[in-house]
């Protein structure tokens, strides 16, 4: 027993839990909590709308937006939630119009929101190493203000989910079946453009810039490969994007290791796992089988 | 006298450059089932969107039941007009079974904040019986043949309950047993539920015999309406597809044969 923690010792492994004593570690377990089940959300809306470029570009504009803030001396949060809900509000009309396929003018925007990364990057006079702090994050260094922000978003997030559930099944489904069935499809797929924006913002401290979009998209994709139910959907994602968060921060403890990384890596090895022994992977073999026969 | 379900005055509409609706003006009265055929690129699908709202109206003026089409803030008539669209591609790992696809009908009709109560599965239910669709019923949207997805989207819109029927290439892409299958499903729902319909194809071997009207269309006009009789002959088809009357002509007397 350790300030009241116990040591776990068993099967020749002795593992030390006091580190659960300290608040970074309360903070980081609450914060890949709270993101994880956000990112997995927005995740979802991603894998079925088939627009997984929005993740990309609404990661690299939030990551340019808290550069500007960086450089421009305001709150770096601020910047980003402004530079990620124009970049929605820019995508929306775009991916509602079809005017351009959603993957190419969604590559361009990424492209651009580098470009202005970098540019900026390059503007900083002084310390990048703060600049560089929203490209990884660093979820052992957030503060309860970036926990308050993820509870927050995370909290509206599931609550629309629930509120509005068959407005958003039936937008994910097909947006124009929603809108001839007079649901106000275009309005809910703002909405979740927005809510992508506010996800990754508040996510930009902990997770980075760089590495949210897998985060969002893994967890979700891996779900994907298991049900053949939107309800289970979303909960399945969430639990694999908090088990991604907690189980990356316990590998980056163990073996001292950067914690953006190992939970991205982690939420990878989930969706290879779920992908390798997914059932409906079975099906589609067994209808190529039926064709070639 | 009766007043017509769907009033369209001369009705334009254009996207950028290209004219797809060209004054176009047509009148259906209640009960009507209509038959629009006419080649690839006529405006016969723009037809359908500016009956539901949801084409942009740049001249003219259209008026479905009672209310003025304008703008595309034209939910609450949305709720009142079944629209089929032609097959699409669905995910074969979409997480939807056909009842939850059916149900998608009675969102609109639930409004916000409402959720399908045991009512509205019972409605479901009947409108996947009425499709021939209940032993399917539990089975995941993108596991079904072209033919059973369009019988689920007609299920849809039977879920809806709506007093308009708009079908948009139903049977394209579909065998000819499947095509038949879904016209005649299609005549059955429209006679049993009294619905209106307006029916819309390019192929005139997917053209419902028992049209009451049959509309032609090319170039984003309507030219020539009237009892199938008098519309479907060897001058009008010429007239409509560009082709000579005898290649008419020789592909009927060679689909006749093929028939025989």
């Amino acid at each position: 027993m350790k300030n009241g923690i116990p040591t776990f010792t068993g099967g020749g492994l002795s593992v030390d839990l006091s580190i659960f004593g300290y608040q970074f570690m309360q903070n980081a377990i609450l914060a890949t909590f709270l993101g994880g089940i956000a990112c997995a959300v927005i995740g979802v809306f991603v894998v079925l709308l088939h627009m997984p470029f929005i993740g990309v570009a609404m990661s690299h504009a939030a990551f340019a937006g808290g550069l500007a803030g960086i450089w421009l001396g305001f709150d770096p949060v601020l910047g980003a939630l402004l530079l990620s809900l124009v970049t929605a509000a820019v995508i929306g009309p775009l991916a509602d119009k079809g005017e351009l396929s959603p993957d190419t003018s969604l590559g361009v925007i990424f492209s651009l929101m580098l470009g202005v990364a970098f540019l900026i990057i390059g503007l900083i006079p002084s310390t990048r190493s703060e600049a560089l702090g929203l490209l990884w994050g660093s979820v052992l260094t957030v503060t309860r203000t970036d926990i308050l922000l993820l509870a927050i978003v995370a909290f509206i997030i599931v609550g629309l989910v629930m509120v509005f559930y068959k407005e958003v099944q039936a937008t994910v489904f097909n947006r124009q079946i929603a809108l001839a069935v007079g649901l106000p499809a275009t309005a809910i797929l703002y909405i979740i453009l927005f809510m992508t924006g506010a996800t990754v913002t508040v996510s930009l401290n902990s997770i980075g810039g760089l590495l949210i979009f897998s985060l969002i998209l893994n967890p979700a994709a891996a779900a994907y490969q298991l049900t053949y139910n939107m309800k289970k959907m979303f909960l399945l994602a969430a639990a694999f994007g908090v088990a991604a968060g907690w189980g990356g921060l316990a590998l980056s403890y163990l073996f001292d290791i950067p914690s953006g990384a190992t939970i991205v890596i982690t939420s990878s090895l989930i969706f290879m796992v779920c992908a390798i022994f997914s059932p409906k992977r079975k099906v589609q073999l067994r209808k190529k089988a039926k064709v070639n026969k | 006298m009766t007043e017509a379900i769907i009033n369209i005055k001369n009705a334009t509409v254009s996207y950028r450059e290209d004219v797809a609706l060209d004054g176009v003006s047509l009148q259906v009265m209640p009960g009507e089932f209509v038959g629009v055929i006419g080649p690839n690129g006529a405006g016969k699908t723009t037809l359908l969107t500016i009956v539901n709202g949801m084409g942009k109206l740049r001249r003219g003026k259209v008026n479905v039941l009672g209310e003025n089409v304008v703008g595309e803030k034209h939910h609450d008539l949305r709720k009142k007009v079944g629209y089929v669209a032609q097959i699409e591609r669905i995910d074969p790992r979409m997480p939807m079974s056909v009842r939850e696809v059916v149900m998608l009908g009675r969102y609109g009709l639930l409004g916000l904040f409402h959720r399908p109560v045991k009512q509205d599965w019972q409605v479901v239910d009947e409108a996947i019986e009425m499709v021939g669709m209940t032993h399917l019923a539990a089975r995941p949207i993108g596991h079904l043949s072209g033919g059973e997805q369009q019988r689920t989207a007609i299920a849809r819109c039977l879920a809806q309950e709506p007093q308009i029927f708009l079908l948009d290439e139903p049977t394209a892409a579909l065998d000819w047993k499947a095509q038949t299958d879904i016209l005649e499903l299609v005549k059955h729902i429209h006679d049993v539920r009294n619905l209106t319909t307006l029916f819309v194809t390019h192929d005139l071997d997917a053209l419902p015999h028992t049209c009451d009207r049959v509309v032609l269309m090319k170039d984003g006009r309507i030219i020539g309406e009237g009892p199938p009789d008098a519309m479907i002959t060897t001058a009008t088809l010429s007239r409509l597809y560009d082709l000579p009357a005898a290649v008419i002509e020789e592909r009927h007397t060679h689909v006749h044969r093929r028939g025989a």
